[in-house]
């Protein structure tokens, strides 16, 4: 019981970062932007929350400047693909590697530490919150253990993630935002004959992909560690990517896959190296190429078919 | 509507801007560290070419991008993005490997290279099919696709130079030394009548195969039927297909020769260089062939230039880091990222502005075309 608790701890730990990461790029893909620059953006965030949080003292300082430099990357995103029509994926390469590129140097260059930011105390960072009776409840068996020690005692930015995939369904499935934003992903000049405008909706689709990409680089440095460490996203903005086409565009779905990656990534922390009934040893790169494999055979047709939105990738001129 | 611009604009005044603005955004980057942009140009420069050494491992660097950059300039012609080159480089680096290892006590050099270019080609093609296969016969995102193998290709990696191809625990995952049969001549006898010592830099004859390859390449793309098709595919995919062009063959092979470039990459680090096959040994090339070719616009004779320019910035930088601890390596992912968003998302931001210039000062003698 216990083992199983902690690596469904660990499970959640990792699938954290990712299902904002995928949220994020749900949004943008969802008005018909790809955006494989989910890596940079989170890289970003993470950078520049930990700098604010270690110069500052303040996590949610901290906090705020990671969204801050995450979406000023996604607007550069937005420019590049919404106003001047260029290509997508050569965009979001961009990012990626401006992004790895800036946040090595000014890290190396305001402290000195090898791209490191400086150890975050417990002020600078978001902590884990104790929720109400879980320590009363810790001694009921199975219920309370796992109230205890799995849904309780994750930071605020853990909580949030999960509250935002029924808040992305609400928004995307409930309101007149998220139905324009689907409407510009699938028939964009369907939407432009409406009068409505299809620049501003994918615009503020991006804009919302650069907060929750700057979140989930934050919940990295200034939440799950205590402090910034270069490149650390580590291409987990690629698994967001995988999961979101494994999530075939949709938020619920979209946790369930994340959740999933966490796990894979939770099942080779825990066994590296131990000698498991039936398998032997795992080879721990292939754990760790799992969800890329599994993304491919998605992709390939062979469990469902995954179907992108129709204009996704498609930049949109206006009839003349 | 569109009013044509003479060639000299499009393909050398619009790139040109595009870089120069790149370049004044890292430099803006190096004011804010604190050190000087212009010092550190000169450093930059005075590294890559300053001495026989320099211009050496220039052209060593260079001649790695050379083979990325046609890798995705191919795919480019077809109208495919691959991203993959790096996983197909790196998976190249086995085929190499494994020819040098298995005959590199029997054959002499010149029969063992021919042999690691097949192996490198082979093994770049056999990781780029898949991702072909899938984009051509089910549809799936060849971007998507050659990312996921790309991570893949990293995992087999480390699994095989941990475990099998591992010589022993303390050297760490990487294979054992090549011995002489895999050793290929370095090119001092070229460069030493013209008086330039390449002292202990690796350049070698891989530089040679670059140049041959992209002579190929261009030969291939515009020269013969089959690049007509790849390029007629490549603009106008429905086009394509009314005019009878087997689609599917045309991506799939085109894929296979792209995976093939980059595959043939490995040669320069792993035989030219190292003399074993090591982890990481593609430093990510395979990406800087995606900037390569944007800037080099797809075409041969431009991606040989871009090519050395960034392989100057690799040199030149490292150089430069002595001088300016401050400026890392870095700085040339930095400048990777931004030549890649001005040269190629944004490669038509200034095209109105120069339109507009360029027609209002009257330099267009001929009669603009009636808007239609």
């Amino acid at each position: 019981m216990d083992t199983l608790i902690q690596i469904l701890d660990l499970t959640a730990r990792s699938a954290i970062p990712l299902l904002l990461a995928c949220l994020a790029g749900l949004y943008s893909e969802r008005s018909g932007i790809f955006d494989i620059g989910l890596e940079g953006k989170m890289l970003a965030g993470a950078f520049f929350a930990a700098a604010a949080a270690a110069v500052t003292g303040n996590a949610w300082l901290g906090l705020l400047a990671g969204i801050a430099a995450s979406v000023c990357f996604a607007l550069v995103h937005g420019f590049a693909s919404i106003t001047n029509r260029g290509n997508q994926i050569v965009s979001g390469v961009a990012i990626n590697f401006s992004a790895a590129g800036l946040t090595a140097l000014l890290g190396q260059s305001w402290f000195s530490q090898g791209g490191r930011t400086p150890q975050l105390g417990s002020e600078q960072r978001f902590g884990p919150l104790e929720l109400p009776f879980a320590e009363a409840l810790s001694e009921v068996p199975v219920i309370g253990q796992i109230y205890a020690e799995l849904i309780s005692g994750h930071n605020l930015i853990a909580y949030f993630a999960f509250a935002m995939v029924p808040i992305t369904w609400w928004v995307l499935f409930k309101t007149r935002f998220g139905l324009r934003l689907r409407a510009v992903g699938e028939n964009p000049a369907a939407v432009d004959t409406a009068g409505v405008s299809v620049v501003w909706a994918r615009y503020r689709a991006v804009i919302v992909c650069g907060i929750l990409c700057g979140i989930a680089g934050a919940y990295l440095s200034i939440g799950l560690q205590a402090g910034y460490v270069k490149n650390m996203t580590a291409g987990r903005g690629f698994i967001a990517l995988a999961a979101l086409i494994f999530a075939k565009w949709r938020p619920v779905e979209a946790m369930w896959a994340c959740l999933l990656f966490g796990f894979l990534s939770a099942v080779e922390i825990r066994y590296q190296g131990v000698e498991l009934p039936l398998v032997g040893v795992l080879p721990v790169q292939l754990v760790q190429a799992l969800p890329y494999i599994l993304t491919v055979v998605l992709l390939a047709g062979f469990i469902g078919k995954a179907t992108p939105p129709r204009a996704g990738g498609v930049p949109y001129v206006k009839e003349r | 509507m569109t009013r044509d611009l003479p060639k000299w604009i499009d393909f050398g005044l619009l790139p040109l801007i595009n870089l120069v603005v790149a370049f004044l955004i890292a430099g803006l980057v190096v004011l804010l560290i604190g050190e000087n942009p212009a010092r550190a140009a000169y450093l930059l420069v005075r590294g890559a070419f300053g001495s026989g050494y320099g211009l050496g491992f220039t052209l060593y660097y260079a001649t790695t991008f050379i083979f990325t950059g046609l890798a995705v300039a191919m795919a480019f012609h077809a109208g495919l993005f691959n991203i993959g080159g790096e996983g197909q480089a790196y998976i190249g680096g086995l085929g190499v490997a494994l020819v040098c290892l298995s005959v590199d006590s029997i054959l002499p050099w010149w029969l063992t290279f021919p042999l690691a270019i097949l192996g490198a080609a082979l093994f770049g093609a056999a990781w780029a099919f898949i991702p072909a296969v899938l984009q051509a016969k089910r549809g799936s995102h060849i971007v998507i696709t050659t990312i996921m193998f790309n991570f893949i290709a990293s995992a087999v990696m480390v699994y095989l130079l941990a475990g099998p191809l591992q010589k022993s625990a303390t050297l760490g995952p990487r294979t054992r030394d090549f011995e002489a049969g895999a050793q290929i001549p370095k090119l001092d006898w070229m460069f030493s009548p013209l008086g330039i010592d390449l002292g202990s830099s690796p350049l070698n004859i891989t530089f040679l195969l670059a140049l041959v390859m992209a002579f190929l390449i261009w030969l291939l793309i515009w020269r013969t039927r089959f690049g007509y098709e790849i390029r007629t595919l490549g603009l106008n995919p429905t086009a394509a297909r009314y005019a009878g062009i087997p689609e599917v063959r045309i991506i799939v092979v085109t894929m296979m020769i792209s995976g093939a470039l980059a595959g043939m990459m490995a040669l320069n680090p792993v035989m030219g260089d190292q003399s074993r096959l090591q982890l990481e040994f593609t430093e990510g090339a395979g990406f800087v062939g995606i900037a390569v070719a944007l800037m080099g616009r797809s075409h041969p004779a431009g991606i040989i230039p871009a090519a050395i320019l960034f392989g100057a910035l690799y040199q030149g930088g490292a150089e430069l880091a002595f001088d300016m601890p401050n400026i890392t390596r870095d700085m040339i992912v930095l400048i990777q990222g931004l030549v890649i968003l001005f040269a190629g998302a944004m490669e038509h931001m200034f095209r109105p502005a120069v339109t507009r210039l360029y027609f209002s000062m009257g330099f267009d003698r001929a009669k603009p075309e009636e808007a239609s």
